[in-house]
């Protein structure tokens, strides 16, 4: 009987994951109060979006990163990225030599642009992506920004 | 409690475009204070904006996002005279709530 119970439960739990995968339930009050620990506390740009779920990201003209080319002062380095793909269902920005490589994970909701931008923190020179999630796949964009004076540690 | 946001949504055809500047040291816990300690981490983790009860913006930032972090987004389907909802949750977890009304 108890044994019974617990094939049931647990089943149930695996459904409603499955679920979410899916898209049969809308992600956004899943993905809201979750934080991505794993995926900030990556140390590169491929680890910060296998952590994202991602495999291998290719290179691609869907998403479009703004950056500036050199920035004085890598405490406030004004970064956007938009997309005109209508599939974009996330939004990452990374900067490389960062300690801590993704800096910003934006939800592109229904009725939302998938256009966002803010200002991060450089340590030093660096390259910054800007990573999308289409579908199930991931596209980037990537640009290399010299910073004069450091924004981190100082 | 931290200082309010500045919240400024513009309406534009059928888009509202939404800056906000938050109010938040972001301490990024790789700096090292006057006693030549790390001052530990305190940034904010998760930031959203409702419009009419529906979320139009969800984002889970990083310590790397500046001190008084700037965002901008833009959505469609509100008007101009409507309210715009931001709040963040940082690292410790301490809140903020502010309302906007779409210009």
């Amino acid at each position: 009987m108890k044994r019974r119970q617990f094939v049931k439960t647990s089943s149930s739990a695996t459904v409603l994951g499955l679920m979410v995968a899916a898209g049969l339930i809308p992600q956004t009050a899943a993905a809201q109060s979750a934080y991505n620990k794993a995926a900030f506390e990556s140390k590169s740009f491929a680890d910060a979006v296998k952590a994202m779920g991602g495999a291998a990201p290719a290179l691609s003209t869907d998403i479009v990163l703004n950056a500036p080319e050199i920035a004085e002062n890598g405490n406030v380095v004004r970064i956007g990225a938009s997309s005109a793909n209508p599939a974009v269902t996330q939004i990452a920005l990374l900067v490389e030599k960062n300690p801590f490589t993704l800096t910003a994970l934006f939800d592109v909701l229904p009725g939302t642009d998938a256009n966002f931008s803010t200002n991060v923190k450089m340590g030093q020179s660096s390259n910054v992506y800007a990573v999308a999630k289409i579908g199930d796949k991931y596209v980037y964009a990537v640009k290399e920004v010299k910073v004069t004076l450091g924004g981190c540690g100082g | 409690m931290a200082d309010p946001m500045r919240i400024r949504a513009q309406a534009q055809g059928d888009k509202v475009t939404v800056r906000v500047l938050v109010s938040h040291e972001m301490e990024s816990g790789q700096r090292r204070g006057a006693d030549g300690k790390l001052v530990p981490a305190h940034f904010i983790q998760n930031i959203s904006a409702t419009h009419a009860g529906k979320t139009v913006m969800s984002a889970q930032w990083g310590p790397a996002v500046s001190k008084n972090p700037f965002v901008q987004f833009s959505f469609k389907g509100a008007k101009a005279g409507e309210k715009i909802e931001v709040n963040w949750v940082d690292s410790k977890g301490d809140t903020r709530k502010d309302e906007a009304v779409i210009a």
